[in-house]
């Protein structure tokens, strides 16, 4: 076990590694950004100094080599545009994106489990059948079109709930969270609707296919042979055994919901990272851009890692090798 | 497949509705947008043909001019959301091609070769594949910059995985195969064994794939679009329009983002559809 966490943790930096050079080799190529930093009417010699003075001059390897001792010391250059540290802007806004996507994982979880377990225990019902044609639905509208009609119904149209945003939010442990107070509620609902939907239906189409495969085993009848209720059957036994897929989706999803918050973010104004990057990128901010991409790569190595962790309580018959 | 192939395939393939819908939804969009030219009452490119007086129009709903009202830019919405189903289409099935292609080929030598070759590209697929394809096309798009060619590039370089990972599967059960080594032993080369061998029994999966991955692509081009990062404005795709009619929702004109929404949510599902079935049908695994 010891072994396995340490291998994994290597592996781990060498694929932080790997991301870093790649990243920064492509920022390298994408040009200067020294013209944009001062005003056209700047000279040839402020040019230089402004390029010396970011290490600009200097090759390839030497910049990398640079980059990366600052960004061991946590450093990861200053923001053009707020002219505050890339790194410090970011952190602050980590947890308005987590809420986001922490509420919308557990909605999609709440909603698609029963809703997939019944619709593999009564394929035939009328509700079953609306629940898969809803979850077909779901998997094909466009995130940000979803959002756009939420918008449209509920803030332009009924003006029941706010479109922008991220409200009031109280400190909890130093964290600002929005769930605690009522304007911050409201202001979540929206966000987290758009995003839970496709993730609603990916859960429930999973959740259906997996209880039928699993519902045709011999100690699914071996079970209702030994006089079990039929309740108990499915959603204590069978659901035990579809659970490794699903903490996989949901661990793998939790990423992708924090990439997706780019779009979410974007419609909402919601204050997170997503929206940060994309004000980032519009306004050529390379070192909030690569800082970043390096702490969503640390997240997702670790959210990787965390999955195959869970893994081993659930089925011990995995062995970490 | 021969004739009969052919046939059986569709006598089973008929049996569902909603396969059966989803191929003519998708059918019906792919012609509609290869003959905009023809049946769009306005060019939405020719900048000539628009006045800036006939801007936010509420749809007529009656046919003609303006049947679906105008953007901001007094473009008729109708002829821009057949111009942009093109656009989105064209990305969206180019992008597929270029990717199974060359992923099929990165998987072919993966599972053929083994050893090295296998590990490097599998390792690459696997660190690429921890990471959303959204992501990595953004980094892409947000330093390129926009253009038709260089987001169907993009979309390519973030699918290539899925085809390379199933080629490689498969790849690895043919490898074992009589025909494989009654070829070697005819002395055949080994780039000759894979393409004119391996490959054609390798196809069947990365068609399935192929067809429900066209969604997705359909679907990421449209939110890069969206978000600035796709095409050009000058060649609206359907996530430009979406965007394009965001700026305006909040005054009222609803139009033109939920409509040219709705061609983009029929064209997806329609493919989504048609794959669904396909997968059905053509997975041996239900066939027992």
């Amino acid at each position: 076990m010891l072994g396995y966490l340490l291998r994994r943790i290597l592996q781990s930096i060498v694929v932080l590694l790997c991301v870093s050079v790649v990243v920064f080799f492509i920022m390298y190529l994408s040009g200067d950004p020294v013209e944009m930093l001062l005003p056209p009417e700047a000279t040839q010699q402020e040019v230089e100094d402004l390029r010396s003075y970011l290490g600009l001059d200097k090759p390839f390897h030497i910049q990398y080599l640079t980059f990366l001792k600052n960004a061991l010391h946590g450093d990861l250059g200053k923001s053009f545009v707020f002219n505050k540290p890339a790194l410090s802007l970011i952190v602050e806004r980590i947890p308005a994106t987590m809420e986001l996507a922490v509420c919308a994982i557990l909605l999609s979880l709440i909603i698609g489990l029963p809703a997939g377990m019944y619709a593999a225990v009564k394929p035939e019902s009328w509700l079953a059948r609306n629940i898969m044609s809803g979850s077909l639905l779901g998997i094909s509208l466009p995130v940000f079109w979803l959002g756009i009609i939420l918008v449209l119904v509920f803030s332009v149209i009924l003006g029941w709930l706010p479109s922008s945003g991220r409200g009031q939010t109280e400190a909890v442990f130093g964290i600002r969270l929005g769930l605690l107070t009522l304007d911050g509620l409201k202001h979540l609902i929206l966000p987290a609707l758009t995003i839970a939907v496709f993730h609603l239906a990916l859960i429930v189409r999973l959740v259906r296919s997996g209880m039928q495969e699993v519902l045709l085993q011999d100690f699914i009848k071996f079970l209702k042979a030994k006089g079990l209720s039929a309740n108990k059957v499915v959603y204590v036994h069978a659901l035990k055994n579809i659970l490794i897929p699903i903490v996989t989706i949901t661990g793998m999803q939790l990423g992708h919901v924090i990439a997706f918050a780019v779009v979410t973010e974007s419609i909402f104004a919601w204050p997170g990272m997503g929206k940060l990057v994309i004000d980032s990128i519009h306004g050529l901010d390379r070192p909030v851009v690569l800082a970043y991409l390096l702490i969503i790569s640390l997240m997702f190595v670790f959210l990787n890692f965390l999955v195959d962790v869970v893994y081993t309580f659930l089925d011990p018959r995995i062995r970490l090798k | 497949m021969n004739l009969s192939g052919w046939r059986e395939f569709w006598e089973e393939f008929r049996e569902s509705k909603s396969g059966i819908f989803g191929a003519a939804l998708t059918l019906l969009l792919i012609l509609v947008a290869l003959f905009a030219p023809l049946i769009s009452p306005q060019n939405p490119y020719d900048l000539t043909q628009l006045f800036l007086e006939d801007s936010n129009l509420a749809p007529k709903w009656t046919l003609g001019k303006f049947m679906l009202g105008s953007d901001g830019q007094g473009r008729d919405l109708y002829s821009a959301i057949l111009y942009g189903l093109r656009v989105s289409l064209y990305v969206g099935l180019s992008s597929t091609a270029i990717s199974a292609i060359f992923g099929t080929l990165m998987g072919l030598l993966a599972g053929y070769m083994g050893g090295k070759t296998d590990a490097i590209i599998m390792r690459i697929a696997d660190i690429q594949l921890s990471f959303p394809a959204i992501l990595i096309a953004l980094v892409i798009m947000s330093l390129w910059g926009q253009g038709l060619f260089k987001i169907i590039i993009a979309i390519s370089v973030v699918t290539w995985v899925f085809y390379a990972r199933t080629a490689r599967g498969s790849t690895l059960s043919e490898r074992e195969k009589d025909y494989v080594d009654s070829a070697r032993a005819a002395g055949m080369t080994s780039s000759a064994i894979m393409l004119r061998e391996v490959l054609p029994n390798i196809v069947a999966p990365i068609i399935v794939i192929g067809t429900v991955r066209v969604a997705n692509s359909i679907i990421l081009e449209s939110t890069l679009s969206f978000l600035g990062l796709g095409v050009p404005i000058t060649e609206p795709s359907l996530g430009s329009l979406i965007y394009e009619g965001y700026q305006v929702l909040f005054s009222g004109f609803w139009w033109s983002s939920v409509l040219p929404g709705l061609a983009l949510m029929g064209i997806v599902l329609g493919v989504n559809l048609l794959g669904d079935r396909l997968r059905d049908v053509l997975n041996p695994r239900l066939k027992r």
